[in-house]
């Protein structure tokens, strides 16, 4: 298993109703942690952060589907930015 | 090219600003183009009593400075100086401050109005709209995406999704 913090921001933090949690997932995968946060949620919630307009940020650098996760590594769940 | 970059709850003052740029520039400087950007009391119709911006420390800094990049790649800039504010602001504040220095005033100009485009597009921000009929997380406009991709740069990286 590994260890993550994951953070939400802005209507996904509303939506899920906390900023951050510590997730463990196996495997280390966007996918692995997907299904981890699938159970973790609820539908709803879980609906919220799986649209197709979220970006995932990993270390803060925009995550590609096979971005590969290490412990320690910080997710962020990203709506769509709105700019300045 | 200096740039200066901060994302802060607090007010800015740009008499201040202005004359520490200047005094950067120096002799070489014959331009410094200002843009300050206000809250607005109204959306559309509706009457908007403030606004709450949510910022991500560290990646949002990263992604204007890339913005101002591709300004000093576009023009000749000897200073920028961008001032962000983030938290609850009430109409009439100050949200944005965007100098920019350069020898002569077309660059200065250019590189001002391209920062601020780009700013309202790409920067990493999070904007809610406190309205009399309810708040609403809000998007960036038609006219905004208009107004960036009138600069014929390329699209924003895709991220991921799960």
């Amino acid at each position: 298993m590994t260890a993550l913090t994951v953070r939400f921001f802005a209507s996904l933090r509303e939506a899920v109703g906390v900023g951050d949690l510590d997730i463990e997932v196996d495997p280390p995968t966007l996918v692995g942690l997907r299904s981890a946060l699938a159970t973790r949620l609820t539908p709803e919630q879980f609906h919220a952060i799986d649209m197709a307009e979220v970006c995932i940020a990993v270390n803060q650098a925009i995550a590609q589907r096979d971005t590969p996760l290490r412990a320690g590594d910080e997710v962020a769940f990203l709506p769509r930015v709105t700019g300045g | 090219m200096r740039a200066d970059i901060r994302v802060q709850l607090e007010d800015f003052d740009i008499a201040a600003e202005w004359a520490a740029c200047r005094q950067r520039c120096g002799g070489e400087c014959g331009a410094i183009v200002a843009f300050g950007g206000l809250v607005r009391d109204r959306f559309g119709d509706s009457a908007v009593q403030g606004l709450h911006l949510e910022h991500y420390p560290g990646m949002t800094e990263d992604s204007i400075r890339r913005i101002v990049d591709q300004a000093a790649e576009r023009w000749r800039l000897l200073d920028v100086v961008v001032v962000h504010r983030v938290g609850y602001l009430a109409p009439p504040e100050q949200i944005v401050l965007v100098l920019a220095a350069s020898g002569h005033r077309p660059d200065a100009f250019a590189a001002c109005e391209f920062i601020m485009d780009y700013l309202k597009t790409d920067a990493v921000f999070w904007k809610k709209e406190l309205r009399e009929d309810g708040d609403a997380w809000i998007e960036s406009t038609a006219g905004d995406r208009t107004r960036r991709e009138s600069w014929g740069q390329e699209t924003p990286a895709e991220g991921a999704s799960t």
